[in-house]
């Protein structure tokens, strides 16, 4: 079998860490986001939507270049933040911020697929019984989106195990810090005689993205048991 | 209660525009689909925002768009029943039940849960799935649901719309018995003249977007019989019954009216058309049809080609339909003495 190093346990590890981390620090913004495009009457609502999928269809290079421009030392934020005495780039925390941006939209489209099932007679009907908006939202939509959260989580949860043009843009590709697996794989197709190795760590992430996509399966059939709508 | 509406709303093509004040309890808001029945519900709850005008309840301001008042469906306090029950599905028929009560300020939990589910026959119901009952269950415990918010008014659209033709009318004795027992002024949107007469004293109606009477729902019965193909349906509440042979004898008043109809005889409301009436100067020696009541002529009333006649029959009315010649063959007018001939299977039972 394979023998994997220290470093390539590591860099499991620091996957399954950064993917974690982005998809639940994603969440909030991901269900506010959903809200926003399907209940609200904003404005600019159609923009919002575009630049909210734009990740979707750029390179991720593309969008680590730009998160890089934003947080690199003469970046507007990451000057903010170095004056802070907080350090981004380069770091896991970038390898994170990277997840996010990349995996938002596949978890903003699934929430908002699934809210858009629901009845707006049931927020309706929650108003008339004397809930507030907020209180619909947490006690009627929250609810009745689970399943839909859920299914977008664990498909961000996924991509953000594969993520690695953003992710080498603006945290590199250092061994024990910010290797992620697809970072690892790439190192070993260009070094001599990796090739096993790498192959290794494909059947690992393989393994890792059948998981959790039987997860997904189970947990969505089991919402589907307890609240068939 | 008091009401004193002025609305005007653009939906498309579609313009409603209103006006009206009324003091009442038991209002109906009747008119075909696409008569603005449902926008006023909804402007009236606060679920759509009217583009200019003003609702006031009981002196209370509830919307002025000149005074920029617009209060959100919560503050409103109008409960509104919809025409597909649309409980919360991933609550049980409890946590339905409660949902708005729970919301309410303590001094304003006027009615009692367990008073409440006792008249709307939910006990056995409180533990169960929503999902799982039945179109008259989940109905009762979306009524039970607004009742329990406490609500100034509740408006009812189309309760019974959902409902199979044959148990409609089931839930009318609940929805009687809850607005009679809690004192909720109701408001009762509904294309149907049947369920108008059963539960409203006074019917705005709408066309078109526009309030075009003010009436009752027994005068729009009766203007109804002339163009008609059911003719005026008379509603009768039977009482106590006896079986003679396979056939019903229910009690009517001080006399009694033979039925032949199907499953468990229970006292109830029964309809009966004028049409299925027929009338006799003097007593036939014979019929096939078991009813042979005495009656006399109370009023005439005309509606398109035919006349109405309001009889009075052991104490209770009583309205039969004929043609013009008809009135002049057997000399009606009123107090005049005939028979009123009705087959035991011209009744059908409602509830």
């Amino acid at each position: 079998m394979f023998d994997f190093t220290p470093t390539d346990w590591q860099a499991m590890e620091l996957s399954a860490r950064v993917a974690l981390t982005a998809t639940l620090a994603a969440l909030p913004f991901g269900f506010a986001a959903a809200y926003l495009l399907v209940f609200s009457r904003l404005p600019g609502k159609a923009l919002f939507d575009g630049l909210m999928n734009l990740p979707l269809v750029l390179p991720p290079v593309v969008v680590g270049y730009l998160l890089l421009l934003l947080l690199g030392r003469n970046g507007w934020l990451g000057g903010l933040l170095e004056e802070l005495g907080i350090r981004i780039i380069f770091t896991w925390k970038a390898a994170v911020l990277a997840s996010m941006v990349v995996g938002f939209p596949l978890l903003v489209r699934s929430i908002r697929t699934g809210m858009e099932g629901i009845d707006l007679r049931l927020i309706q009907a929650s108003r008339t019984l004397g809930a507030r908006w907020y209180d619909s939202l947490f006690t009627i939509v929250l609810p009745l989106s689970g399943r839909a959260i859920l299914a977008g989580a664990s498909l961000m949860f996924a991509r953000s195990l594969g993520e690695f043009g953003a992710t080498i843009i603006i945290a590199g590709n250092i061994p024990g810090v910010t290797q992620t697996i697809p970072l690892a794989i790439y190192d070993y197709t260009g070094a001599p005689g990796g090739e096993g190795m790498a192959l290794g760590l494909c059947l690992v992430s393989i393994a890792l993205a059948f998981a959790v996509l039987i997860f997904n399966q189970m947990m969505v059939k089991r919402l589907e048991r307890e609240h068939p709508q | 209660m008091k009401m004193d509406v002025s609305l005007c709303k653009t939906l498309g093509n579609f313009r409603f525009a209103t006006e009206f004040a009324l003091e009442g309890s038991r209002i109906g808001i009747f008119g075909p689909s696409g008569s603005g029945k449902s926008t006023l519900m909804h402007l009236l709850a606060g679920l759509h925002k009217p583009d200019q005008g003003s609702i006031r309840i009981d002196g209370e301001t509830l919307f002025d768009d000149t005074q920029r008042i617009s209060l959100s469906p919560e503050k409103r306090r109008i409960g509104v029943v919809f025409q597909q029950a649309h409980l919360f599905p991933h609550m049980g028929v409890r946590q339905n039940l409660l949902y708005g009560y729970r919301r309410i300020p303590k001094r304003q939990r006027k009615i009692d849960p367990q008073a409440l589910i006792a008249v709307l026959g939910l006990e056995s119901l409180l533990g169960r799935n929503v999902t799982s009952l039945s179109g008259g269950e989940r109905q009762r415990v979306a009524l039970g649901r607004t009742v329990l918010s406490c609500p100034r008014l509740i408006l009812m659209d189309e309760p019974l719309n959902g409902l199979d033709e044959g148990l409609k009318y089931q839930i009318i004795p609940y929805l009687k018995r809850v607005f009679d027992e809690f004192d909720i002024p109701l408001l009762f949107i509904s294309h149907s003249l049947n369920e108008m007469r059963l539960m409203t004293d006074e019917v705005l109606e709408f066309q078109a977007g526009q309030l075009i009477g003010h009436t009752t729902a027994e005068d729009l019965a009766r203007r109804r019989m002339g163009n008609s193909q059911v003719g005026y349906i008379n509603l009768l509440p039977l009482g106590e019954y006896r079986q003679i042979g396979d056939l019903h004898a229910y009690s009517w008043g001080n006399q009694e009216l033979v039925l032949s109809v199907s499953g468990e005889g229970a006292a109830g409301m029964f309809e009966l058309s004028s049409k299925d009436i027929t009338l006799f100067k003097r007593h036939p020696e014979a019929s096939s049809a078991r009813n042979l009541l005495r009656c006399r002529v109370t009023k005439l009333f005309g509606a398109g080609n035919r006349v109405g006649v309001e009889m009075e029959c052991g104490g209770q009315p009583l309205v039969a339909q004929v043609v013009g010649e008809a009135v002049d063959d057997l000399g009606l007018v009123p107090g005049r003495e005939l028979v009123a001939v009705i087959k035991a299977s011209a009744f059908r039972r409602l509830y």
